[in-house]
């Protein structure tokens, strides 16, 4: 009996390996090997020719003492982030507030603001050189003559409206999905309680929202700053890197640089990532922590 | 939320101006809505225009009207410029076999942790819950490396034995590929709603003597079917769109995805941007389709995504 029992168990166990086996290889060599891998070499010096050399935080103290890192690519990532991700939050905030009023056309209103998100990055920054260039479309309606994408006070912001542009349809329906899931029965028994529709605005629908502002927020934050695509078709990071982010810099000196520094660029991938994961933590404190916990 | 314009009996100490606004709100929320719609609807729509514009008219007007009218763009990105075919199979080829594997592995994975006791499971989950909330861009570097040239040159070598420590795959679709077939999200996603998948239809079919991949393949997969569509449909347009990977790992023009293509195409032709705008168009239309038939499965998989946290 005993031993059956225990074939029954290790059937099941092997059941469940047998399960996950395909994802267990993926998650343990792309995952779980690669960020080990990735904290190696960034303590390493390795141009692909020769095999890494280990030099310990040398690769850190050259990110952080390079001029285009320190000056261009780390304000300009966080330039950028603070720009997008508030804009685009509010608008998309606001977008899901005007599609929840119930309007007649709200369904045709919903596929056309649907629409920037089903296209590629790639596909997006394409039209929008071709829109911004200088004979382009944008200055023939406005009758402009600037050249959006080569001058260092317009480039970085034509990015950014593009990002906000593309972004704010799918973040819209996340808070619409949101703001249809908060209770109608709480909208009533704040009425009854005598607040009037601002009051029962701030402290029954923000209050509510507050999980999904977070999570838009995050996805935001993490999605610009590792920003590439965009960078990459519509400037390269230019002009006179005024458009260079990080993870741009890192594509440039892991892959692109004459001499190849994949050291210098992973520790600078491990300095970013702490970045991004530093200031997910500290905003989940800031907009869940003044609030009811929600966890 | 309120009732769109239906007035609330006025309470005590609400003050007029409220009730003044409440007036102009549909108007005020309509205007929102028109603006927004022809935001998203102008750069699709001069894409479309100067598309059907000769070449040699990419930036002369008239912007808001195809004159004059001509379809060779489209000529030349289907019948007259071979790559564009290739990028297209390409594109199709990589997002139809990552989209097949990546619903089949993360709902296996998934059914395993809802369903099936074993080792380690509560570490793993834990493990993948955590590797959620790494950024991609760590791994970007050592990826490549695998899936190229390996971490070692030349391979490791033991004795007389040389073991190759990459997989080789570069300018093959398949390292486009591989590391997506299966991922934390995916399998987060299938776990949650495997929990919440009633029991007995799979204790039916045990007591019948079916075994556990029998049950599985027959009976949970078939049921599951909305949301493997979500999963599908998610997988599809990050794939169909991708293109950090693909510009790492292909190489040569005629392996190269549509996207990779088609900015390559203009790096290299840089004076025929109208034939790049009718190639944008073959790159959107695909998922506009998806995104017609499927709107539903759309709209849920972005609620899916955004209850994710909450």
């Amino acid at each position: 009996m005993a031993t059956r029992l225990n074939r029954a168990k290790w059937n099941e166990a092997a059941m469940g390996y047998l399960f996950t086996l395909p994802w267990l290889f993926i998650f343990f060599t792309f995952i779980v090997f690669s960020i080990g891998y990735a904290f190696y070499l960034s303590f390493t010096k390795y141009n692909l020719l020769s095999p890494p050399e280990v030099w310990g935080l040398e690769g850190y103290r050259r990110v952080l003492s390079d001029e285009l890192f320190m000056t261009k690519a780390l304000p300009n990532t966080f330039k950028y982030t603070l720009i997008v991700v508030p804009l685009q939050t509010f608008i998309s905030l606001v977008l899901a507030f005007a599609m929840d009023q119930k309007l007649r056309l709200r369904r045709v209103f919903r596929t056309i603001f649907y629409l920037p998100s089903v296209t590629s990055s790639v596909v997006i920054s394409l039209i929008f050189v071709w829109l911004f260039a200088p004979q382009g479309v944008i200055n023939q309606i406005f009758r402009l003559s600037v050249n959006w994408l080569d001058n260092v006070n317009t480039a970085f912001y034509v990015i950014m409206g593009m990002n906000i542009f593309t972004t704010s349809g799918t973040l819209m329906l996340i808070f619409l999905s949101g703001l249809q899931d908060i209770p109608t029965s709480l909208y009533e028994a704040a009425e009854i309680d005598g607040a009037d529709k601002m009051q029962s605005f701030l402290y029954v629908t923000i209050p509510m929202l507050r999980p999904v502002i977070f999570f838009v927020v995050t996805v935001g934050v993490i999605g610009c700053f590792q920003v590439f695509d965009q960078i990459f078709v519509m400037t390269a990071g230019g002009p006179l890197d005024s458009t260079t982010t990080l993870t741009y810099l890192i594509y440039k000196w892991a892959f692109r640089d004459t001499t190849i520094k994949m050291g210098q660029a992973a520790a600078a991938a491990v300095i970013l990532s702490l970045i991004i994961l530093g200031v997910t933590l500290l905003q989940r404190r800031v907009i869940e922590g003044s609030g009811s916990s929600t966890a | 939320m309120a009732t769109g314009t239906q007035s609330f009996p006025k309470q005590a100490g609400q003050p007029d101006w409220i009730d003044r606004l409440e007036q102009f709100k549909t108007p005020f929320f309509y205007a929102i809505l028109i603006a927004w719609a022809i935001i998203c609807l102008a750069p699709l729509y001069f894409t479309l225009v100067f598309s059907l514009k000769p070449v040699e008219n990419a930036y002369t007007a008239p912007i808001w009207w195809p004159t004059p009218f001509t379809l060779a763009n489209y000529d030349t990105v289907l019948r007259s410029f071979d790559l564009f075919p290739r990028w297209l199979m390409n594109s199709t080829i990589v997002a139809v076999v990552t989209t097949a594997l990546r619903v089949l592995f993360c709902s296996m994975a998934g059914y395993a942790f809802a369903r099936i006791e074993f080792p380690f499971k509560n570490f793993l989950f834990n493990a993948l819950l955590l590797s959620m909330m790494m950024p991609g861009v760590v791994t970007l570097i050592p990826k490549f490396l695998i899936i190229g040239p390996g971490i070692l040159r030349g391979g490791l070598e033991i004795g007389s034995l040389t073991i190759p420590t990459g997989f080789n795959m570069i300018d093959k679709l398949g390292g486009v590929i591989l590391p997506h077939v299966a991922d934390a999200f995916g399998v987060f996603m299938m776990t949650q709603f495997y929990k919440s998948f009633p029991k007995e239809l799979e204790e039916a079919a045990t007591i019948d003597g079916t075994g556990r991949l029998g049950t599985f393949f027959r009976i949970v997969l078939p049921v599951s079917q909305t949301q493997l569509i979500t999963l599908a449909l998610l997988t599809f347009q990050g794939e169909w769109n991708r293109f950090m990977e693909p510009l790492l790992i292909l190489r040569s023009p005629e392996n190269f995805t549509l996207p990779l293509g088609l900015q390559w195409f203009r790096g290299e032709y840089y004076t025929l941007y109208s034939i790049v705008l009718a190639g944008s168009l073959f790159n959107t239309l695909p998922i506009l389709v998806l995104f017609f038939l499927f709107q539903r499965y759309f709209i849920q998989s972005i609620a899916t995504t955004g209850s994710k946290e909450a």
